[in-house]
């Protein structure tokens, strides 16, 4: 009997994902979660603007793909209408972390039962390597090229560490795709991040550090290593907020 | 005859959206459309419906794109900054073909400009505002009762079309009290079954609902060009409009919403002092009812376009008169209104220039 | 005895197998798939735990592991390294 295969969560559809890109390793455990918790046929995902931007390419459920941003806003819409579906985002950390942290923040802070997983790369991958609002102090981007920090950019914007704050949030869970170890965390959180809404106790985020090796321009193996030296020390993994 | 009741246009387009079925509504407070959201935090509880006071405009309108991909009849509102924002909302509902209502009860711009009456966004509602090859179904009603009768309408034309419709209004008649009559909702249309909507692949294979369109030649033009096949249909199916008094009218005002109803005053004045004017007033500003313009072009000395902006409305008159007569211009932004006697005057100047060009 | 499969044309050629195998069995081909990327070999298929280790790193969803030796799927392109 096969042990470990592609759940049918996901289609068979490759993905336009770069090699090393830890976006592949996210979309299985998001998706083997679904499986396991036999919620397919009730789930509604909504892909943001970023490299995921195609991920309803790739997941057999429900999608839609809104604004840049925005789909904290649009989970709300769908979720506030059909409080028995399971309603999850997916976002990078431009779409997350920059030009929608507003309505990150209030879609945490309302405590809309609703699942966000975001994928943290330090980098804007789609559109070529520019800075994100998590690209570490003294990293190199294309719009940083002498570092970020030198002139005026300001340190990486923290987010389970700014949504601790709020009332609102229910469970907030940092987390890395860079070792098998962290892998197995991950799938453990996200799961937690599902039951919770299943169990309707609010809002859930998991951040899932990721490889960018294209926009990074390191191999894998270096990839792998600047997750589990550089950015777990700028993003200590573990759970920042559980109201179990 | 069903009962009268005394209602602000704000309180009666909500009270029409709740009888229409509307059941999901999001918005920001904006002067001068509060009453809308206050109205509908107390109103969509009582039935089952869901308010949310959203952190923005632009949350708001993608609080709509869900509620909209969920099935439910759904609207925001604000007013014109507001507007400005959820214009990225509106492209992606309308490249998405999903129905909802926006209102814009219009204030003087451009920036924060100022809280009076205005109907400066005119382009915008009716050009697209957005991004993109896209329309949006633009009602402009003229009284209070006509608010109540186009906002039920508008959620209808919104589903049958799959589009976004927009209610553009203004400050005058968001703000002003008058006695409506209230029946009940009616389907104008025979509303398609929505076979489009997010609710769980149970049964079924999983459902997309996106705007983004990678292949370039059978992927993005044939959408596009489906989507305007879509709006020459409308075109051809929905362009109302309603004619005062132009049969034998030798001067023909153009105006719409609450300039229109204005202009109603001017005309009755005018006629008493001799000079034959009519009016036509569109009631959907797109699609535009240009026949309607052509048409009185041929028969009519000169038309008479009445605006509150600077000349927005005149080019989609013009382009519809195509040179037929000459098109004369009174307005301005800002929070300006015209008075039945400010349209009188220029009424009177126009007939005075024809009879000495008559000599 | 224990088998990895490949689906060689999902395989991007990252290498995060090659990198967390624990047993250090598994290198790159020296030939390409049909989207130009080398793909992973087993060196020495009897070392094989099925730990499925290469099937947690690997971001392609192109490794299935089967603790029994059984061909996992016949539906599509496998290469079955061990023989």
């Amino acid at each position: 009997m096969p042990t470990l295969k592609r759940t049918e969560v996901l289609t068979d559809v490759r993905t336009h994902y770069c090699p090393g890109c830890g976006h592949g390793i996210a979309h299985r455990l998001v998706a083997e979660v679904i499986e396991e918790l036999g919620i397919r046929e009730r789930t509604i995902a909504i892909a943001p603007v970023g490299c995921a931007v195609l991920m309803y390419d790739y997941f057999n459920c429900d999608m839609t793909e809104c604004a840049h941003g925005r789909p904290p806003a649009m989970a709300t819409g769908i979720k506030r209408v059909q409080p028995d579906k399971i309603v999850f985002t997916y976002q990078g950390d431009g779409d997350l972390a920059a030009i929608g942290t507003a309505e990150t923040i209030h879609a945490a802070n309302r405590g809309e039962n609703i699942t966000v997983i975001f994928i943290n790369n330090a980098i804007y991958g789609m559109t070529g390597g520019q800075m994100a609002p998590t690209t570490l102090t003294g990293m190199r981007s294309t719009t940083s090229q002498d570092g970020r920090g030198k002139h005026g950019e300001g340190p990486p914007l923290k987010v389970c560490e700014l949504l601790r704050s709020l009332d609102g949030v229910c469970y907030l869970e940092r987390t890395a795709v860079s070792t098998p170890k962290d892998v197995n965390a991950a799938k453990r959180a996200i799961k937690k991040a599902f039951q919770n809404q299943i169990d309707g106790k609010g809002f859930s985020l998991v951040e899932v550090l990721s490889m960018c090796p294209t926009d990074w321009k390191l191999s894998t193996a270096q990839s792998v290593d600047f997750v589990n030296n550089e950015m777990k020390e700028a993003f200590p993994l573990g759970v920042y907020k559980d109201k179990g | 005859m069903g009962k009268k009741i005394l209602l602000k246009g704000n309180e009666v387009m909500c009270e029409a959206a709740v009888q229409a079925g509307c059941r999901f509504f999001a918005g920001y407070p904006i002067t001068p459309q509060n009453e809308v959201p206050e109205y509908m935090s107390k109103r969509m509880p009582q039935v089952d419906g869901v308010f949310v006071q959203a952190e923005s405009e632009l949350a708001a309108i993608n609080m709509v794109f869900g509620a909209s991909a969920s099935g439910v009849r759904c609207m925001t509102s604000s007013s014109s900054p507001g507007i400005s924002l959820k214009q990225e909302g509106i492209s992606y509902i309308a490249g998405a073909e999903l129905p909802c209502l926006i209102a814009n009860v219009q204030r003087g711009g451009p920036g924060l400009g100022n809280i009076r009456a205005s109907q400066a966004d005119y382009f915008q509602a009716v050009k697209g505002g957005g991004h993109g090859d896209y329309r949006v179904i633009v009602l402009a009603p003229a009284s209070v009762q006509e608010i109540y009768n186009l906002t039920m309408n508008a959620f209808d034309w919104a589903d049958y079309y799959r589009n976004p419709v927009m209610l553009l209004g203004d400050g005058i008649s968001g703000q002003m009290a008058e006695p409506v009559e209230i029946f009940p909702y009616k389907p104008i249309v025979d509303l398609p079954a929505k076979d489009y909507i997010l609710d769980g692949c149970a049964g079924r294979k999983p459902r997309v609902v996106k705007t983004l369109v990678l292949k370039p030649t059978d992927g993005l033009v044939t959408h596009n060009e489906h989507l305007q096949e879509k709006y020459k249909r409308i075109e051809n199916e929905l362009s109302l409009y309603e004619e005062y008094q132009t049969a034998d009218a030798d001067i023909v005002i153009a105006a719409y919403g609450i300039t229109a109803r204005i202009a109603k005053g001017a005309v009755s004045l005018a006629r008493k002092k001799g000079i034959a004017v009519g009016l036509i007033r569109p009631i959907t500003l797109w699609p535009f009812p240009s026949d309607a313009f052509a048409t009185a072009a041929q028969t009519t000395g000169q038309i008479l376009t009445v605006e509150m902006s600077h000349g927005q409305f005149i080019e989609d008159v013009k382009l519809a008169v195509n040179g037929a007569c000459p098109v004369e211009f009174l307005g301005k932004g800002g929070g300006w209104y015209p008075t039945e006697e400010l349209i009188l005057e220029k009424i009177e100047s126009m007939a005075a220039a024809t009879a000495k060009g008559n000599l | 005895m224990n088998k990895v499969h490949f689906d060689k044309h999902r395989c991007k050629g990252c290498g995060m197998c090659v990198l967390f195998c624990p047993q250090k069995i598994l290198r790159l081909s020296d030939e390409l798939n049909d989207q130009g990327f080398s793909y992973p070999q087993v060196s020495d298929p009897d070392r094989c735990t099925a730990c499925g280790l290469c099937f947690r790193m690997c971001p392609d969803c192109a490794i299935e592991v089967d603790k029994d030796g059984v061909k996992i799927s016949d539906k599509k392109e496998t290469t079955d390294l061990a023989k």
